[in-house]
């Protein structure tokens, strides 16, 4: 059973993915049904982070499988409201590199 | 299908005939000559025919058999269908031998298929019953050993016990005492598996009664070996040593019961102070003599089992005491248990089966320089739990962790990395460890040292060794897709904690999480 539901909402011509829960190996089939129905236009791409209460290892391997999705794509990601924790490990893992960094307010 | 066998008025003789009656089965011992002629013979065999000086043969003739119709499955003798006479008197026809011929063949494999089925279901039913009483065993010896370790101000206490695959009858315990006296156990009870269990339970209970009631370890030990003398099955004894520690002045009075000597290092040089005593269990009305030694700051006292001395190198030579010396002495005194797993795995090498159970009891008092908080959690472990190696259930065991950590003095800034730290190091020990095998369990314990915590991480290692490798993990590599997306836990794990140690021996994977503290000296 995923912990994560991921929605998927447009605005400003992006595409906003809107994470609830938590992001481990059981976060793979919601998340890559989440980006294929925000990618499908080819729009650019925000994760709202603001809702995730847990990350791990397998859930990091799963969102580095969809920045390489995106590389592929030419899709730009953001991430939005990422707590300070998590920034932490998005930093030292790098995919903060990858991600324009972003807040909701 | 069913035989149903009707006795009716018909089957009854009709007069002048024989009677019909089941001859007598014969048991023919392995290696009678009769087997080799029966094993190689084509069909049906006529007793008379065969000339050979055989026991077998002369009981067959005795219980009337006539007939021999050898049952071979796979050119392999497994039975023999004996018939007498024939109710007619007339000799066995052509007709009938051919026909009991091919009953022979069609009945022979039916009855391999149904011997190798009983022999499976034996052994089955006689490896779940090793496998309950190994489990029986591992619960009581489990249920027994304390969890919490509490030292005393001043003093830093580290048990550590490592079951042999077939449980052993070590024990080890610290008992409060009063006045503020810490009571310290260690034994081994000799056997294995459940009757050592249960005498190492019994063993302790009594122990337990007995040291709240008596202050001299020496007439503890009379009181214990008197009251199990009694109950302890034949050729059954426990070793034991007993010590009663009061840490304001560091006297540590013991005695002991033909346990191995207590090991003291005091600035490098150790010391090993005797007390005799017969085993517990042996003899009735044994006394023990009472030895007294003080323990100055720094010092450390270590008792320990048979498996330490008794562990061999891959050309059979044993440690020995003077080995256990040696690395006793080589430590520089901090974490002596950590130090002699080290010295141990060098010595036996990574192939090395453990043979016996292995404890180790160390009290270490402090020198008094550093800072000693009152936290009663200090220097002891403030947490030991176990954890089914269920998929995606690491969270659980990282917040338990970083609930008690918080208690021991983790800042709350710190609460989130210890977490994602533990979580990792679980979720590989799960995985890597022990292959996701639900009823092998990872072992967490946390302990709290001055100025440090230390989440301890262990598996039995039954899937391999977790991996070891902290180098960053190649971001683009995984990107482009060259390297595979996974393979961040360790990473993550080294840069969420001040430092973390893993290590790997023939029980397991050992991955030791540490965070400075900064001691606030209010």
């Amino acid at each position: 059973m995923p912990d994560l539901t991921a929605t998927v909402e447009h605005a400003d011509g992006r595409a906003l993915i809107v994470l609830d829960g938590e992001v481990n190996r059981t976060a793979s089939e919601p998340l890559r049904a989440a980006w294929a129905e925000a990618t499908v236009d080819g729009q650019d791409v925000v994760i709202d982070f603001g809702k995730m209460t847990y990350l791990n290892s397998s859930g990091i391997a799963v969102l580095v499988g969809l920045l390489a999705d995106a590389r592929v794509n030419g899709v730009a990601v953001a991430a939005r409201d990422l707590d300070d924790h998590f920034r932490h490990v998005f930093e030292i893992t790098r995919i903060a590199d990858l991600m324009e960094m972003e807040t909701s307010s | 299908m069913k035989w149903r066998r009707r006795r009716t008025d018909e089957d009854s003789p009709s007069p002048g005939r024989p009677s019909p009656r089941v001859v007598d089965p014969v048991d023919i011992p392995e290696g009678d000559p009769a087997l080799a002629v029966f094993a190689s013979a084509s069909g049906p065999v006529d007793l008379d025919e065969i000339d050979l000086e055989s026991p077998a043969l002369e009981r067959m003739r005795e219980a009337g058999v006539q007939l021999v119709v050898p049952l071979v499955a796979q050119g392999e003798l497994i039975g023999l269908l004996n018939l007498g006479h024939r109710l007619s008197e007339q000799p066995y026809s052509t007709d009938d031998r051919r026909l009991l011929a091919s009953l022979a063949s069609q009945a022979a494999p039916a009855l391999r298929v149904a011997q190798l089925v009983r022999e499976q279901e034996q052994e089955a039913r006689q490896r779940e019953r090793v496998e309950a009483e190994l489990r029986v065993a591992t619960l009581i010896q489990q249920n027994f050993l304390p969890r919490d370790v509490q030292a005393p101000t001043g003093w830093q206490i580290d048990a550590f016990y490592r079951p042999a695959r077939e449980v052993g009858g070590d024990f080890y315990d610290v008992l409060d005492l009063p006045d503020g006296r810490v009571g310290l156990v260690v034994g081994d009870v000799t056997d294995k598996g459940v009757p050592a269990a249960l005498v190492m339970a019994s063993t302790r209970s009594v122990l337990r009664a007995a040291a709240q009631r008596i202050m001299d370890p020496g007439k503890v030990l009379e009181r214990v070996n008197d009251q199990l003398v009694p109950d302890i099955p034949d050729a059954m004894f426990a070793t034991c040593l007993y010590g009663v520690l009061d840490p304001t002045d560091g006297t540590f009075r013991f005695a002991n019961a033909g346990h191995n000597l207590p090991s003291i290092l005091v600035d490098g040089e150790v010391t090993e102070p005797r007390a005799t005593g017969m085993p517990l269990g042996m003899l009735p009305g044994s006394s023990y003599e009472e030895v007294e030694v003080t323990i100055p700051p720094g010092g450390t006292v270590l008792l320990y089992s048979d498996a330490l001395p008794e562990a061999h190198d891959s050309d059979g030579r044993m440690l020995g005491f003077a080995g256990v010396r040696d690395a006793v002495s080589s430590s520089d005194g901090q974490d002596l248990v950590g130090h002699l797993l080290r010295r141990l795995e060098a010595f036996t090498g990574p192939d090395w089966e453990q043979e016996d159970d292995l404890t180790f009891v160390v009290m270490q008092r402090s020198t008094g320089r550093e800072h000693v908080s009152d936290d009663p959690g200090g220097g002891s472990v403030v947490l030991r739990i176990e954890a089914p190696s269920i998929p995606d259930t690491e969270r659980q065991v990282a917040e338990q962790v970083v609930e008690a950590a918080s208690a021991a003095g983790l800042p709350d800034d710190q609460r989130r990395r210890l977490e994602t730290a533990v979580a990792e190091a679980v979720m590989n020990a799960m995985e890597h460890g022990n292959g996701f095998q639900e009823d092998v369990p990872v072992r967490v314990a946390v302990r709290r040292d001055p100025g440090a915590l230390t989440v301890t991480v262990e598996d039995a290692g039954l899937a391999g060794a977790v991996p070891t490798d902290v180098d960053r993990p190649d971001l683009e590599a995984k990107i482009r897709g060259e390297q595979p997306t996974r393979g961040w836990g360790l990473f993550l794990a080294e840069s969420m904690v001040d430092e973390v140690r893993t290590s790997h021996d023939p029980s397991g994977n050992t991955t030791e999480l540490i965070v400075r503290l900064e001691e606030d000296d209010a």
